[in-house]
């Protein structure tokens, strides 16, 4: 049968990778590719890398990176920061990933969406809302990595990022990042039972009790973390790990 | 002498990682978009992700389709279709409402799903498979191994005797098929963990 994926979501600073707590706070995790072997031991079912610093300094996540990922990698992978152009993308998904992540750039000028699905099909392409309230407003879908309000609402685009071929939406809490004190379910939930493509929740998952009710009380079909498989431990350790088939047991009841 | 795998470059997707698979195995796996080097090889794997249109338009501008039908009809040789690899061996798609090779007597289509709470297409992520024939293509594979699945299109209307493994997504279909030579996966063994790999290794094997 079907199943939701649990997707461990590394962030890529440059070469290596950190971890952040409200899109702030980057500390330093290691090597992404040792990251990947031991994922591959783990049998994650998905990676996702996204940098963080691309957009930001008008870059894009390293070619050479991504090459070594996908020669490790025996699991499908997702790779996103500062993509802007049909040709970056084709250069990521010869790499060998699977699908790139849009975020900032399909923000701005959301007809990009359209042309990159049309290029290489809805499969190939994955949107990333990012979404904080402002200061005694709504909530809403922020650019460059947190830094700028866009004034969309989120859900009105999530539908704007599936009617122009979005394949699959990652839906970002900033305000929860790096938290471990669970999802933005509301968020999640509104988003998936509004569009038909996947929805992916991300953003404070700390436990499998958050995994299990973004599955079950938001239908979140991809259920991403960062902080919960690169740290182990009420003092935090940096621990790449993953949870055993045993524990991940909700995913194979409807 | 190890056996030489081509893997067919027409433009459409995920070449490295079935390289890097084969790469790790006892073969000589060459990515080439060249007719000869197609006909020469021992055995080819047809990867793809994208339009199906598309695809075959690709196919056909590179000059490999006469050369695709003449190894896999004339000279027999094994070949592994994957994703949209396998779509193109059907006789057509709704996609792009264009022609495959028609190898195998199937039809693809879109998927019509009813719970679209539950069941959001593209079908991504972790399937399992139900095995309808044994094959040589399917050792040390059991009913409800799990595989990577990436598509919004599937194969319908197929002949039940290239029937290979089906798979639900809130429906059964083929999810992958088998016809003398001729073997396809609608999942991605490059992305499936020790159980692709395995399919792989079989592939070789045949």
């Amino acid at each position: 049968m079907f199943r939701p994926r649990v997707i461990p979501v590394l962030l890529i600073d440059g070469d290596h990778l950190v971890k952040s707590v409200g899109f702030k706070n980057y500390r330093y995790i290691g090597d992404p590719i040792n990251a990947v072997r031991i994922f591959n031991e783990l049998q994650a079912d998905e990676l996702v890398f996204l940098d963080i610093s691309a957009t930001r300094n008008r870059r894009v996540i390293s070619l050479d990176l991504v090459k070594n990922i996908g020669e490790e990698a025996n699991m499908p992978f997702c790779v996103g920061g500062g993509i802007c152009e049909i040709s970056q993308i084709r250069e990521i998904l010869s790499a060998g990933a699977e699908k790139v992540v849009i975020g900032t750039h399909a923000i701005l000028d959301p007809d990009f969406i359209r042309r990159a699905s049309d290029e290489f099909g809805s499969s190939s392409i994955t949107v990333c809302i990012d979404v904080k309230k402002r200061k005694f407003g709504k909530e809403q879908v922020w650019t460059f990595n947190g830094s700028r309000p866009s004034g969309f609402d989120p859900l009105e685009f999530a539908q704007i990022a599936e009617k122009n071929g979005a394949g699959e939406i990652i839906v970002q809490s900033i305000e929860n990042d790096g938290k471990m004190n669970g999802y933005n379910l509301e968020l999640i939930k509104q988003i998936s039972k509004s569009v038909l493509t996947p929805v992916i929740a991300l953003g404070g998952a700390g436990n499998i009790q958050d995994f299990k009710r973004a599955y079950r009380e938001a239908s979140a079909t991809g259920l991403a973390a960062g902080s919960f498989f690169v740290f182990y431990g009420n003092n935090k350790g940096v621990l790449i790990n993953y949870p055993e088939k045993q524990d991940l047991k909700f995913l194979y009841e409807s | 002498m190890s056996i030489t795998v081509a893997i067919v470059d027409y433009g459409m997707g995920n070449l490295h990682s079935v390289y890097r698979k084969l790469y790790n195995m006892n073969v000589v796996p060459v990515v080439t978009s060249d007719a000869d080097k197609i006909l020469e090889a021992d055995k080819i794997i047809l990867p793809g992700v994208g339009h199906f249109g598309k695809a075959m338009q690709h196919l056909k501008d590179q000059g490999l389709y006469d050369s695709l039908n003449e190894a896999v009809l004339i000279k027999k040789k094994p070949i592994l279709g994957i994703c949209l690899g396998m779509q193109l061996m059907a006789n057509k798609s709704e996609e792009g409402e264009a022609s495959g090779f028609g190898w195998i007597n199937a039809k693809v289509v879109k998927f019509k799903i009813k719970d679209t709470v539950h069941y959001k297409v593209p079908q991504t992520g972790w399937n399992t498979v139900s095995i309808c024939k044994s094959s040589s293509l399917l050792r040390h594979i059991e009913n409800g191994d799990e595989f990577y699945f990436l598509h919004s299109f599937h194969y319908s209307d197929t002949s039940e005797e290239d029937k290979l493994t089906v798979t639900n997504f809130e429906y059964e279909y083929v999810s992958a098929v088998e016809k003398e030579n001729i073997f396809g996966t609608q999942f991605h063994p490059e992305k499936s963990h020790d159980q692709g790999i395995r399919i792989f290794k079989n592939f070789i094997e045949i």
